[in-house]
């Protein structure tokens, strides 16, 4: 379980996070929803430990994960795809999920994974040898998602799948996260600008305004919940 | 037409040197974005450690590796205990970006104000291993030697060793990762502050073996303020800007170009005119082609 308590971050004097709390059971798919400067991507580099927390607390498997680097985290299970399709435009796609598995001892599960990657996403399959900056907007995100899982999460923090994409295609990778997180056990950490999108895959939702949480619950109580309508869904 | 070929096996030859000190630049730069004017000093400071060696066991087989090794060592030290905590601390905005520049320029003065204070007036013994006498072809000599062979083996051996490890390794993988972007790498579990470090070893090892090189190729002896080392460390520059400065083909194309036409100038213009043309050239392809003449605008090459 991801357990998060009285969590403040601030950068410089300017409070990004203020004093948030909320839970996400194994399993969950959780939708971080808010507006531009809401925290929600403070949140996840947070966990990720790209970002140091000023005070709080934040729990996954009773373990703190505050302070630990992010190559440290990923070992403990915790995957983070940042904001704008967190590709290596230089390095082929094949080279692009190898690195989130170099870490692993096990190369026999590593290439596990890579297939699995390629079962999920054969677009990714049938361009193993191409550079990666050779990729549509679509793909590039297959790909960050797709290295994610070759690091084994357990946890997975994404940022912004939608960013940029057109309607189909941002379809497609929603149904591709909901998918993968029933699949393998997931538990997800969805943040996004496109909050119907978004809750209409969550389990819960999780609302931001200005650092602090606006509103909590399941993502269909979000969903028939006026006020989010109102300020969130635009209707 | 025989003074020609010559030239250009002079050229070839010392472009060789120039290349393996390029690489030693980009290295750093791609794997810290700073621009490592100690390379030159490091350069030096191992080629004293390989004349120690050569003096104690009497051979350069000995010497070559355990300078390269000693390079590695001081260039991993070097970062990981000024430049890590210097680049932790200025985060590189503004005029902070000129800092870690600095700093490499003080750590060069401060390395061979070390190697002053140990070896004083004392030169450092490093004469060719093979025959420096040109081969003899249809009565006349030629300028390539046995030593030059050996140079030249020397850094395509190196040359082919590091393309390996770059492109089939996950070491090399690692690098790459890094230097391109280090927080998605970090994302996905790289050590990118090792990883860092053992650029740095590298580019220490290549160093070592082109100051060894320009030495045996040159005078044969080295002193703390040797003239054919800050032509190396120049002329090294030189070279990696020419190649772009992020690539690893680039630095040996820069090398290659920048002592051929050099040796040509040397040979039909005269002498005095090398280094205004090492930085004609420079300027030339800064104003020109700003990415290196095998660079290509916005892009980079793995």
């Amino acid at each position: 379980m991801l357990k998060i308590e009285n969590l403040s971050v601030s950068h410089g004097a300017i409070r990004a996070l203020h004093e948030i709390s909320f839970n996400v059971e194994k399993g969950q798919l959780a939708a971080v929803i808010g507006a531009n400067g809401a925290g929600k991507t403070t949140l996840l580099r947070t966990l990720s430990g790209l970002n140091k927390a000023s005070h709080g607390l934040a729990q996954w498997n009773d373990h703190n994960i505050l302070h630990a680097k992010p190559e440290a985290l990923v070992r403990h299970g915790i995957s983070h795809v940042s904001e704008g399709k967190s590709v290596i435009p230089e390095l082929t796609v094949s080279e692009n999920l190898e690195l989130g598995a170099l870490w692993r001892r096990n190369k026999k599960e590593a290439a596990k994974s890579k297939q699995e990657v390629v079962e999920l996403f054969p677009r990714l399959g049938e361009r193993l040898s191409q550079r990666a900056d050779s990729l549509s907007g679509g793909e590039r995100q297959m790909l960050a998602i797709g290295r994610s899982i070759m690091s084994k999460p357990e946890l997975l923090l994404l940022d912004e799948p939608s960013l940029g994409l057109a309607p189909l295609v941002i379809e497609q990778i929603f149904q591709a996260i909901r998918d993968l997180t029933t699949a393998m056990g997931l538990t997800v950490l969805l943040v996004e600008q496109n909050a119907m999108g978004a809750l209409k895959i969550a389990d819960i939702g999780i609302v931001l305004n200005l650092g602090s949480i606006a509103a909590t619950g399941s993502a269909t109580a979000l969903r028939d919940d006026p006020a989010v309508r109102a300020a969130y869904l635009g209707f | 037409m025989f003074n020609f070929i010559n030239t250009l096996l002079i050229g070839i030859t010392a472009g060789s040197i120039y290349s393996l000190m390029a690489i030693a630049i980009v290295l750093v730069w791609r794997s810290t974005r700073v621009v490592n004017f100690a390379a030159g000093g490091l350069a030096l400071a191992s080629s004293f450690v390989g004349a120690a060696v050569l003096e104690t066991t009497g051979s350069f087989w000995v010497a070559l590796p355990l300078a390269m090794i000693a390079g590695a060592l001081f260039s991993a030290f070097i970062e990981y205990f000024f430049l890590r905590p210097l680049l932790k601390r200025s985060g590189g905005k503004g005029e902070e970006i000129f800092l870690p520049i600095i700093a490499t320029l003080g750590l060069l003065g401060i390395i061979k104000a070390i190697l002053n204070y140990i070896y004083g007036d004392r030169v450092g013994s490093l004469p060719p291993p093979l025959s420096d006498k040109g081969f003899i072809v249809s009565g006349q000599s030629i300028a390539l030697s046995p030593m030059r062979i050996l140079i030249l083996g020397t850094v395509l051996v190196l040359m082919a060793f590091l393309t390996l490890i770059f492109q089939r390794t996950n070491l090399g993988l690692s690098l790459r990762a890094s230097s391109f972007a280090p927080e998605i790498s970090r994302l996905a579990g790289i050590r990118v502050d090792l990883i860092r470090t053992v650029g740095w070893a590298i580019s220490g090892a290549a160093g070592a073996t082109a100051g060894i090189l320009q030495t045996t190729n040159g005078s044969g002896s080295i002193a703390p303020e040797s003239f054919e080392f800050s032509l190396l460390l120049v002329f090294g520059f030189v070279a990696a800007v020419i190649g772009g400065i992020e690539s690893l083909i680039g630095a040996v194309v820069g090398g290659l170009t920048l002592g051929i036409v050099l040796a040509i100038i040397l040979m039909y213009v005269g002498g005095s005119l090398v280094f205004f043309a090492a930085f004609l050239i420079l300027i030339l392809v800064l104003l020109l082609r700003p990415h290196g003449i095998i660079g290509v605008k916005g892009g980079r090459r793995a």
